[in-house]
């Protein structure tokens, strides 16, 4: 390894292919970041695991038709949307309990489908676990297009997100269209999987929707700067995930949520006010502090007699 | 302070014929009449469960009306939504959302901004009038969940008025909070009657009741009663309405706001 940090981080982009996933990985990194504040905020963590498998059969029918594999993850993202919600429309059918048969289901529906494929277990893999190292030109212009539109779209929606998620009665009672801005949520969480896909795959995506805006939430209370915190931590976790998984010659998805997650536990200990010393630190002092008024307390109470 | 109850009305406000609610497909509020002008304070009591946040929300048109109907201005009420403002119980909200007591207040314009304008500077004058009215001006920036439970309240009750609507329905705006915040509740009541505002206050706070309100609406499930305060704030009507006895507080210890308000 070449001694110095520029060196590090440079000597990798000699090469297109690493240039290439660079991009990549820092656009997913940003989309997934921006997206999943609001997945985070929301407590929809495991809906976005849910569609992150359950977009899984759309991309292998696509794939095995040549056809885009955006279309066809996208159309799946859909209908498990409207499907979740129909079936929790039965009181004994939990929301949860909605999503768990339906991701299960249609992932299995997947791994059938792309089992009829001659290079079964290779295309599983590159699906499951992302092959950032093949990303094409192409591909590139898909993310940045798909991505863009998400930012847009979260942009031009950001009132609308920040009222459902913080009072939904609230946003009713206004008279919003609460169902329809939920399925956008959707449907924008489902084209970030797809736009992911390339960068960490099918399996570790939840991550990267949930553990960059954990992060953010411990280090701020204000939506706006959390969002550019989530996006700058998405794609930094991209970046250097990407520049260890060359160096050390392991598995590009993987490092890049290690090293999410790595912050996520770094912020989790040391963030300023919510971090897990300061708050202790916070309590310690008032602790003491207490002591000490009830000690001055006792002596003045003595001095008055 | 505006007496007005037993005047017919010429041009109906809020109007109520026969409404009967149903929640999970069960009619949990039935027999509701009452015609409410502008300017008029109605205090909504009864029991838990009652039904009395249901009436709020079928005004809204966010439950099932499955008879009768509830008109504002002469328009079925769920249309104008924009013109009647919902203050909601406290507990309904998620309160560890990263958003500041400004970005909460701001949600009342809403309504005033067709997608996807942003707020412009008479949403921002607004906003900041209204800070300055409640007292939450220096709190603007603080994230709404480390208030107190008397400020969050002011801080919904800011957003309610922010939306500078016909109509303002508050759903037990005087649970949990300081002496402070009553007062400033109070104070906003009588500021929006003599604007000429309808409000509908749910509330077990039957002294506020007596004292600020023009007419009084018992439900328990079905309408007991609706009338003006003076007839119908008395034990035998909140007796039938809370299904036992219930201490009628006499004139002597009510607040000094409320002459001539004796109930019976």
């Amino acid at each position: 390894m070449i001694a110095g940090p520029i060196h590090w981080l440079l000597d990798p982009l000699q090469y297109d292919f690493m240039w290439r996933a660079l991009v990549a990985v820092v656009v997913m990194g940003a989309v997934t970041g921006t997206i999943g504040t609001w997945v985070v905020l929301r407590g929809l963590s495991f809906m976005g695991d849910a569609l992150a498998h359950a977009i899984f059969p759309g991309i292998v029918v696509a794939f095995l038709l040549g056809q885009s594999i955006l279309l066809g993850a996208l159309a799946f993202g859909i209908l498990t949307s409207v499907a979740i919600a129909l079936l929790a429309a039965n009181r004994r059918v939990t929301e949860d309990t909605a999503i768990g048969v339906l991701f299960a289901g249609t992932f299995a529906l997947g791994v059938v489908l792309i089992s009829t494929s001659r290079n079964f277990t290779r295309d599983l893999a590159s699906f499951l676990f992302g092959n950032v190292l093949g990303v094409t030109a192409g591909d590139l212009w898909t993310a940045v297009i798909v991505g863009g539109v998400v930012l847009t779209l979260i942009a031009l929606f950001y009132k609308e997100l920040l009222i459902t998620s913080f009072d939904r009665g609230g946003a009713l009672a206004i008279g919003l269209p609460v169902v329809w801005l939920d399925l956008l949520l959707f449907v924008l969480i489902s084209l970030t999987i797809v736009v992911s896909l390339n960068a960490v795959g099918n399996i570790l995506v939840v991550a990267m929707l949930v553990t960059p805006a954990a992060t953010a939430r411990l280090l701020t209370d204000r939506l706006p700067a959390m969002l550019a915190l989530s996006a700058g931590i998405g794609a930094t976790s991209g970046l250097i995930g990407l520049m260890v998984s060359y160096h050390a010659d392991v598995a590009a998805g993987g490092t890049i949520v290690l090293v999410a997650t790595a912050v996520f536990g770094l912020v989790w200990l040391l963030a300023p006010t919510h971090g897990l010393i300061s708050s202790r630190l916070v309590r310690h002092r008032a602790a003491i502090r207490a002591r000490r008024d009830t000690a001055v307390g006792l002596e003045s109470h003595g001095e008055d007699r | 302070m505006s007496s007005s109850a037993d005047v017919a009305a010429p041009n109906p406000g809020l109007v109520i014929r026969d409404l009967a609610v149903a929640f999970r497909h069960r009619v949990v509020l039935d027999g509701v009449s009452a015609d409410i002008r502008p300017g008029q304070v109605v205090g909504i009591v009864g029991p838990n469960g009652g039904g009395k946040s249901t009436l709020l929300l079928a005004i809204l048109g966010l439950v099932p009306i499955v008879r009768g109907s509830v008109t504002l201005f002469g328009r079925p009420s769920s249309t104008l939504r924009a013109r009647i403002a919902h203050v909601p119980q406290r507990e309904l909200v998620n309160w560890e959302f990263p958003a500041t007591v400004r970005d909460v207040v701001l949600m009342g314009r809403y309504p005033h901004l067709a997608w996807p304008r942003r707020f412009g500077r008479h949403d921002r004058d607004v906003v900041d009038g209204i800070l300055d009215r409640i007292g939450l001006r220096s709190l603007q920036s603080v994230q709404v969940g480390q208030l107190s439970g008397g400020q969050q309240q002011r801080v919904f009750l800011a957003r309610a008025l922010a939306q500078e609507a016909d109509v303002l329905l508050l759903d037990e705006p005087m649970t949990g909070i300081d002496a402070a915040t009553r007062e400033v509740m109070l104070t906003i009541i009588e500021e929006q009657r003599q604007a000429g505002r309808i409000v509908l206050l749910v509330t077990h706070d039957l002294a506020a009741v007596s004292c600020t309100c023009d007419c009084l609406c018992c439900v328990n499930a079905r309408m007991v009663s609706y009338g003006p305060v003076h007839e119908t704030y008395t034990e035998a009507n909140l007796t039938a309405t809370y299904g036992g006895p219930v201490i009628v507080l006499s004139g002597a210890n009510q607040p000094a706001s409320a002459p001539g308000r004796e109930p019976g």
